[in-house]
């Protein structure tokens, strides 16, 4: 078998050509098929569409700031019932930098920085405003975490699972309302050791967490925390939004509520009677 | 060879640390570990063979459900439900930790970091 250099050449190109080309031909007509390897889902998809209403369950929360203004201190009882719920340490109120908040109160200013502060009434100069985290629809923070320890469950709640957390504090970079703390150091020795709660596990150092709408009471029939230290005031309405009999459509469609930041496109399913 | 003199009781010197711990114990590893079962019950909710091997996926199995999921329906073993958690389920059996836990855990020279978040019964941190 004689073979000349130049026929050599010629069949050594043309199989080169198709070694490159067959590969990216057969991804073109086999696309679609692959799926991404993952153990553990991240819920629902955080780039949905903004105009789609979403189907299902959808947990939010209306805060009536009337009812916080008229019972002064009620605010102070929902952080305090929170906080003891999910043993969220406390390091003082000179410490803010190592602070973990799930619920708190910030002023009119620091709650709605979309909304003009000239000339506002006397009730929203005075009044602080319960922030908690804001379960979006659209959340940021999923997107933003690498490993999904954060993620949005099928009910619209966005939780997060701290074993798989890294602390890398994408998350609290992605988050617009700075609802998310990190543990700076360990929480353990900040947690009140009379009235901590054995059923809920604490979070270590590194970890960032947050507001998860009390997953493990609404489990057991319970309502969140901050909702049940409420009482029967009103004053946070908890409940499925894409429920047309709930109790929380009803107050939404009797009342003006705004939302924290909507122009976001996070889709927040917190709502303030202000 | 060059520096056989050096070379080879090096050699020699290495083996015999490496083999030392066979030379001293011989094939003895050492008291078997008797985890303490929980007394009154009998039943896990998987084989204790099966549990022995694959505790920490069932762990893992129910975070993901619970967390993700959302599916919190206890595990029901002989008309006894037991809820799937390790704080809330596991431990309420199994209460003393350095006695069922640990016992295998230090044998085996395994440190899970479940106890830097979950709490033990009974403790005081």
């Amino acid at each position: 078998m004689d073979i000349k250099r130049r026929q050599f050449l010629k069949i050594a190109g043309l199989s080169t050509i198709a070694g490159i080309g067959a590969p990216a031909a057969f991804n073109l007509l086999l696309k679609g098929e692959t799926s991404p390897v993952s153990y553990a889902s991240s819920g629902g998809s955080a780039e949905a569409s903004h105009d789609d209403a979403p189907a299902g369950v959808r947990l939010g929360m209306v805060i009536d700031q009337k009812v916080f203004d008229a019972n002064i201190g009620l605010a102070q009882k929902c952080v305090t019932a929170c906080h003891t719920v999910h043993n969220v340490p406390d390091f003082g109120k000179d410490n803010k930098k190592d602070a973990i908040k799930w619920i708190f109160e910030v002023p009119f200013e620091k709650a709605f920085t979309n909304k003009s502060h000239y000339h506002r009434n006397a009730h929203l100069h005075d009044s602080d405003f319960l922030v908690l985290c804001n379960h979006c629809d659209n959340p940021p923070c999923v997107r933003a975490c690498p490993t999904k320890a954060t993620f949005k469950r099928k009910d619209g709640i966005v939780a997060m699972d701290y074993h798989r957390c890294i602390g890398c504090r994408f998350c609290m970079a992605a988050c617009p309302y700075g609802m998310r703390s990190f543990n700076w150091r360990d929480p353990r020795p900040f947690i009140d050791q009379t009235k901590h709660n054995k059923e809920f596990p604490t979070r270590m150092r590194g970890v960032v967490e947050k507001c998860n709408f009390c997953v493990d009471r609404l489990a057991r029939g319970l309502q969140p925390a901050c909702v049940e230290a409420t009482g029967n005031t009103g004053a946070m309405v908890f409940g499925d939004l894409n429920d047309s009999h709930s109790k929380i459509r009803k107050v939404l469609d009797e009342n003006f509520t705004i939302q924290r930041k909507p122009a976001l496109g996070t889709q927040p399913s917190l709502f303030y009677i202000i | 060879m060059y520096d056989g003199k050096l070379i080879i009781p090096g050699l020699l010197i290495f083996l015999v640390l490496m083999i030392s711990p066979i030379l001293f114990n011989g094939l003895d590893a050492g008291p078997v570990p008797k985890p303490e079962k929980p007394v009154g019950v009998t039943k896990c909710v998987k084989s204790a063979q099966y549990m022995r091997t694959s505790h920490m996926k069932v762990l893992d199995d129910w975070r993901d459900e619970t967390l993700r999921d959302g599916d919190r329906t206890p595990v029901e073993i002989d008309g006894v439900k037991y809820e799937k958690s390790l704080m809330n389920g596991c431990l309420k059996c199994h209460t003393d930790k350095k006695k069922f836990c640990d016992e295998c855990h230090v044998y085996t020279s395994v440190k899970p970091y479940c106890w830097d978040c979950h709490y033990v019964p009974k403790e005081t941190f």
